[in-house]
């Protein structure tokens, strides 16, 4: 089993959210986040002053899936989400140990 | 003169000599329709200046302070509403308006004694002298509101309620008596400096935004700032606000024509081609120095045209209207951009930036640019300001505005030392980093998990 985590822009939420579905992948889950990567946010004016935002609204969203869907998950968040200008976002691939459905205490892959 | 319409004549038949009794009550139908009418203007005009404190300075204010602060900082306006009204019940529309010496009014109208439906002639000669009074009591709200501006995240609300309220009785009501009460040393009409402030540009502008400079140095800056960022909360709750300003301010100014009047229209008009033009006068500059035309940059500038155009807004032509716009438009952008920052104080929300120093450049302006053509306050054909040839008016606008900072500066210092050792003005540290919403109020402005 991995996980796959991938922070997004929010405006690409729904088109990854339905290119995952094309995929056939079910499962999800979307958190909103603040973070920054490499190009550190964005500057605003009030009245003259500078101020420095560097933490902006980003979306994650977090699968777990079986081994042999990684590739077409993958594909399928890169094809929806790339617009080829920084802030993009990432994709982190983890091992998972266990997966546990709590109705019913099913263990291991079944429980997905 | 009496008029005859048709349907007076009509109840006359031709062969009958008009009575001296019809004519006294055709005369009487007469008086009858023009206080008619500007009595209704008037409180329109009342209704409208009360929409700019709240809601519009209360969303104005509300939307550039932090989203823990925006109920703390709409509640000092609308305290100011219910504060205020009963002060000037009491005795502050007495020491404004009654017969006092120069610098104030006396105690006739205590408890608003003698304030009746009928007019009074001192002031306005048409509408019931209530209407007069109610009127002015909505000046007196929004002047103390818009100090607030520049104390915002950091003072007590009990040190703010006893503050502005003393300031309203020491500071706001001699000034204004100077400037519109009978005798006062800066009436225009009978006053020793006869200076022109047509609806409050030293009256209202200038001693809220002195006294709002003074206060934010003497309260001192709020923690961590200018090193950590403040930025405004809600960008759109402000530009409502300022907004509702801007028509707020037709009853502030074309209502200081005290009637359904021509100089009623002319200020109308004025008012409004001056914040359009300071719109873009602000916009302009913060291009030109930013890079960037903000939202906050041109209701700024709009704001600031309208405080200019105050004192001169029943004085002076259109196009000298437009002018005065642009030119306070770029002035106080330069004050809030250039020289808040130079000098190091914390006028969070730029009260002083935007109402002292717009009032202080309209009233200077007045005097270049008033009228008799306009409104022939001295009499028919009298020169009224500079572009009139009468220069001198500009030496009477510099007292007007030399007094109402004197005794914004002195009085503010004052009730400041008084309230600070009685009851202190300061939200203690841990308050001001949790917010004045909580440590004030017990509540919050947005729960959206509720």
């Amino acid at each position: 089993m991995l996980k796959i985590e991938a922070v997004l822009q929010p405006s690409k939420l729904d088109a990854v959210k339905d290119a995952l579905l094309e995929a056939g992948i079910e499962g999800m889950t979307i958190l909103e986040a603040r973070g920054h990567g490499r190009q550190k946010g964005h500057t605003e004016f009030y009245r003259g002053r500078e101020y420095t935002v560097d933490l902006l609204p980003k979306v994650k969203i977090e699968l777990v899936l079986l081994d042999d869907l990684k590739e077409k998950a993958i594909q399928a968040i890169i094809g929806a989400a790339r617009t080829g200008r920084i802030g993009d976002g990432k994709i982190f691939v983890s091992r998972i140990d266990e997966a546990i459905r709590i109705r019913n205490d099913e263990r291991g892959e079944t429980a997905l | 003169m009496v008029i005859f319409s048709p349907a007076a004549l009509a109840q006359t038949p031709a062969s009958a000599p008009v009575t001296q009794a019809q004519i006294s009550a055709l005369q009487q139908a007469v008086v009858n329709a023009q206080s008619a009418g500007d009595n209704a203007w008037m409180l329109v005009s009342a209704a409208l200046v009360l929409l700019m404190t709240g809601p519009g300075l209360a969303l104005f204010y509300g939307g550039l302070v932090r989203k823990k602060n925006i109920l703390g900082t709409m509640m000092q306006s609308f305290a100011m509403m219910g504060l205020v009204t009963i002060i000037w019940a009491i005795c502050g529309y007495s020491l404004a308006f009654g017969h006092g010496n120069a610098f104030v009014g006396g105690f006739e109208h205590l408890f608003l004694r003698g304030v009746t439906l009928t007019p009074n002639t001192d002031y306005a000669a048409t509408i019931p002298e209530q209407t007069y009074m109610v009127y002015q009591l909505m000046f007196a709200i929004i002047t103390p509101a818009l100090i607030t501006g520049a104390f915002a995240e950091r003072m007590k609300f009990s040190a703010m309620a006893v503050f502005l309220s003393l300031w309203s009785v020491f500071v706001y009501c001699p000034m204004a008596h100077m400037v519109w009460g009978v005798g006062g040393l800066l009436n225009s009409t009978g006053g020793h400096i006869p200076s022109l402030d047509f609806a409050g540009g030293t009256v209202v502008h200038v001693t809220s935004g002195v006294s709002a400079l003074v206060t934010c140095i003497f309260l001192g800056k709020r923690i961590g700032y200018p090193q950590t960022n403040m930025p405004p909360h809600s960008m759109v709750l402000s530009f409502i606000g300022a907004c509702l300003l801007w028509v707020g301010w037709f009853g502030f100014n074309a209502g200081s024509a005290l009637g359904a009047s021509p100089l009623a229209t002319s200020a109308f008009i004025n008012t409004h081609f001056a914040a359009a033009a300071a719109a873009l006068g602000w916009t302009i500059a913060e291009w030109i120095h930013n890079g960037k035309p903000t939202a906050l940059g041109a209701i700024s500038g709009a704001v600031a045209g309208l405080v200019a155009i105050t004192p001169a807004s029943g004085f002076v032509q259109p196009f000298p209207a437009l002018l005065i716009g642009l030119i306070a438009g770029a002035f106080c952008s330069f004050m809030v951009f250039e020289v808040k920052s130079r000098l190091r104080y914390d006028d969070s929300l730029d009260a002083f930036g935007v109402h002292g120093a717009g009032g202080t450049l309209g009233a200077l302006l007045t005097g270049l640019f008033a009228t008799s053509a306009i409104n022939s306050i001295y009499g028919k054909g009298v020169p009224t300001g500079a572009i009139d040839g009468h220069w001198g008016q500009e030496l009477n606008q510099l007292a007007g505005v030399g007094i109402a900072w004197s005794i914004s500066i002195v009085g503010t210092l004052v009730l400041l030392f008084v309230v600070d050792r009685v009851i202190g003005l300061r939200v203690s540290p841990e308050q001001e980093a949790e917010g004045l919403d909580l440590s004030q109020h017990g509540e919050e402005g947005y729960d959206l998990n509720s």
